[in-house]
């Protein structure tokens, strides 16, 4: 019961949002929300629910591995997104906020889809929903960026039913009676079709992974995260794409079942080494710091993907990484929408100084930025950490000698812009709009406990948190 | 039964071509309707016995498909003045030709494929494949914005006659999901197309590269 109550309480907070009569009330019903399903997934994290085999959604280890991430990403993000928009009060916000609750609601709804269809609806429905989040901005650059999400969003979406049909009629021609719970379908094993099992996983890893932008399915995601609120970038990259991860997860445990594990694995390796590449290169080139964010964001797909080829120790360490990622990203997406707003602009062009303009969002920026390229002692260094010590116990040599170049590329990358965006004297427009922009304790503080999460993780993962990942790597490789 | 199946099929196959070669657009969309239309009814013809939600998904499919979209494209067409698919990515001909060695290969593609007894003398399968192929070289091929949602639809009633293989294993619940998905995700592309040529007084993708590196 608890467990829908994630679903439905944020769904319910979606609808009330419509109905709210106040503007500058109706933004707190985010963090009021936020706080509940966060005290939810975290009691749910401690104490988890029975869940019977047959169910359609149910907080199972694999949502309780990664849902409460999101949770407690959503609250930051909307605790930010209470100050965030009193100063856009030029924009109406009741489509804002409805469609993020709902967003959440979808998102619980997916983490803990157990059928293979429920699983397509619910990511389908949050890709949709983002839509008006997308263009909040209202330019004619945020709507060729939502253009482009919804031509390239709705063909994965479109390839991921195609492949959710050709599992089930893998079942279908293997004898099954047309249950397409994960359940059912692992159960049944060796009996699926092969070719049709083959056909399914491609299309299903196109299709979820153009949702979680692994390249060359990547192309909406700069330009979706360069244009939309810093908030709703934080969102996709930290919640919405690892919904589309653990779809890939399930879907990976049945094609593992059905025998063809090896293809998976090799093609999940492959997908994620080139994500990364196309990522570094594009990092190294890219002028504008929010959609080095988004590239980013590829490159972490990338290593999260890689992580799941290399069996159960790199599954471990993909889990660890989800929660790492999500939580750097959501302190990097806040700080940078706050640098972006007192700057007026985003390239490297436009854009120095920052460090005494904002110098406390600008710090947060910094240390983020190290956090996200790997460095100690912050999350995302244990968890690449883990991830390199699979690879080479699994004999994948080559693998990481490319994965430790990409990362060191990420770096300077990353390094290049960050430090000419913070570094230098301010531009003279910068500093009179930095006196006029206040960095509000509202806007700060998000993000700093985001990092500060970030941090502990690193230092010292909390035991349930390393037993949900244990049960969760458990339920993905069964042991015979 | 197959007969009369494997009519409305072909000539849903037959209309892909028909948008390939296509240089008006409201050609193009029309071609769309009639074939939404056309798998609209298929449902009917593959349950034995009548059923009350096979009827209505039937019903919806029509509406959607044949009606309210196409309605919507042609409004969009309209306000933005487009009559013509001027200097596509893919030319007409190039773009025929592919539709029809794809259409070809999917047929060969479905003989080596496993399938159940009772689809495997049907068109289903080529019929989906061939969609397929053919939205995504409109997709590609197109430089309106239009035409790549005609392209889109394609894809999407692809994917549709793919489903219909599994009709009556699956519980319904996921197939009227599925259909109300779908008719979701068409709407808000309708209402994007709406809003981009209020943003850009012209529906031509060329013209959307603000956004790259």
């Amino acid at each position: 019961m608890r467990e829908l109550l994630l679903i439905l309480v944020p769904l319910a907070g979606a609808a009330l949002a419509v109905v709210w009569p106040s503007e500058r009330t109706r933004p707190w019903l985010m963090p009021a929300v936020g706080a509940v399903h966060t005290v939810l997934a975290l009691w749910l994290l401690v104490d988890p629910p029975q869940v019977s085999p047959g169910v359609w959604f149910g907080f199972d280890p694999i949502a309780r591995a990664v849902l409460p991430a999101v949770s407690i990403l959503f609250l930051a993000c909307a605790a930010y997104g209470v100050s965030y928009l009193r100063i856009r009060t030029e924009r109406p916000n009741r489509v804002f906020v409805a469609t993020l609750l709902a967003i959440l609601g979808l998102l619980s709804a997916g983490h803990q889809a157990r059928h293979l269809g429920m699983l397509w609806i619910t990511t389908e429905a949050v890709t949709l929903t983002a839509v008006p989040l997308l263009h909040f901005n209202n330019t004619s650059r945020a709507f060729e960026a939502t253009w482009k999400y919804l031509l390239v969003g709705g063909t994965g979406i479109a390839l991921s039913l195609l492949g959710s049909f050709c599992l089930g009629y893998a079942s279908v021609r293997g004898g099954g009676n047309g249950d397409l719970t994960f359940v059912a379908l692992t159960a049944q094993g060796p009996l699926l079709s092969r070719p049709w099992v083959l056909i399914a996983w491609v299309f299903l890893l196109v299709g979820y992974g153009t949702k979680m932008g692994l390249a060359p399915m990547h192309t909406w995601k700069p330009d979706a995260y360069g244009e939309a609120p810093s908030i709703v970038g934080a969102m996709l990259a930290g919640g919405v794409t690892t919904v589309a991860f653990t779809a890939l997860l399930r879907v990976r445990a049945v094609i593992t079942a059905a025998g063809e594990g090896q293809a998976a694995d090799r093609t999940l390796l492959a997908i994620g080494l080139f994500s990364m590449l196309v990522a570094v290169l594009f990092l190294l080139g890219t002028r504008d710091f929010k959609r080095m964010l988004a590239y980013s964001s590829v490159e972490h797909m990338g290593i999260l993907v890689i992580g799941a080829a290399l069996g159960p120790a790199g599954m471990w360490a993909a889990f660890f990484h989800v929660w790492s990622n999500s939580l750097t990203k959501g302190a990097l997406f806040l700080s940078a929408g706050n640098i972006r707003r007192a700057a007026g602009a985003r390239t490297v062009d436009e854009v120095r100084g920052m460090s005494s303009v904002t110098p406390q969002s600008a710090a947060i920026f910094v240390a983020g930025m190290f956090a996200v390229t790997a460095c100690p002692p912050f999350g995302p260094f244990f968890s690449e950490l883990r991830i390199v010590r699979a690879a080479i116990d699994t004999g994948h040599i080559a693998a990481t000698a490319m994965f430790l170049g990409c990362l060191l590329f990420a770096f300077f990358g990353l390094t290049r812009l960050v430090f000419s965006v913070v570094d230098g004297r301010p531009r003279a427009v910068q500093k009179a709009e930095g006196r006029r922009i206040k960095e509000k304790a509202g806007v700060i503080i998000p993000p700093l406990v985001l990092m500060g999460i970030s941090l502990w993780l690193g230092l010292a993962t909390p035991q349930v948190l390393r037993g949900a990942w244990t049960d969760a790597v458990a339920q993905l490789f069964p042991t015979p | 039964m197959n007969s009369s199946l494997n009519l409305l099929i072909g000539l849903a196959m037959g209309l892909n071509l028909l948008a390939l070669g296509g240089s008006r657009v409201p050609q193009v969309i029309r071609a769309v309707a009639v074939q939404g239309i056309v798998l609209g009814v298929l449902p009917l013809l593959l349950e034995h016995d009548f059923a009350w939600m096979v009827a209505l998904v039937s019903v919806v499919t029509v509406l959607v498909k044949g009606f309210l979209i196409p309605g919507l494209l042609h409004r969009a067409m309209r306000a933005a003045k487009i009559e013509r698919e001027i200097d596509p990515f893919i030319g007409f001909v190039p773009s025929l030709l592919l539709g029809a060695g794809g259409t070809i290969a999917a047929v060969a593609a479905a003989r080596m494929l496993p399938l159940l007894p009772e689809h495997a003398g049907t068109l289903l399968v080529p019929g989906a494949l061939a969609s397929i192929f053919t939205g995504f070289i409109l997709l590609i091929g197109r430089a309106k914005a239009i035409s790549q949602v005609c392209g889109y639809l394609i894809l999407e009633n692809g994917i549709y006659l793919f489903g219909l293989l599994l009709i009556h294993s699956t519980p319904l619940l996921v197939e009227s999901g599925i259909l109300l998905d779908l008719t979701v995700g068409v709407f808000v592309i309708g209402i994007i197309v709406d809003r981009i040529q209020r943003a850009f007084d012209s529906l031509d993708t060329r013209k959307l590269t603000v956004l790259r590196e």
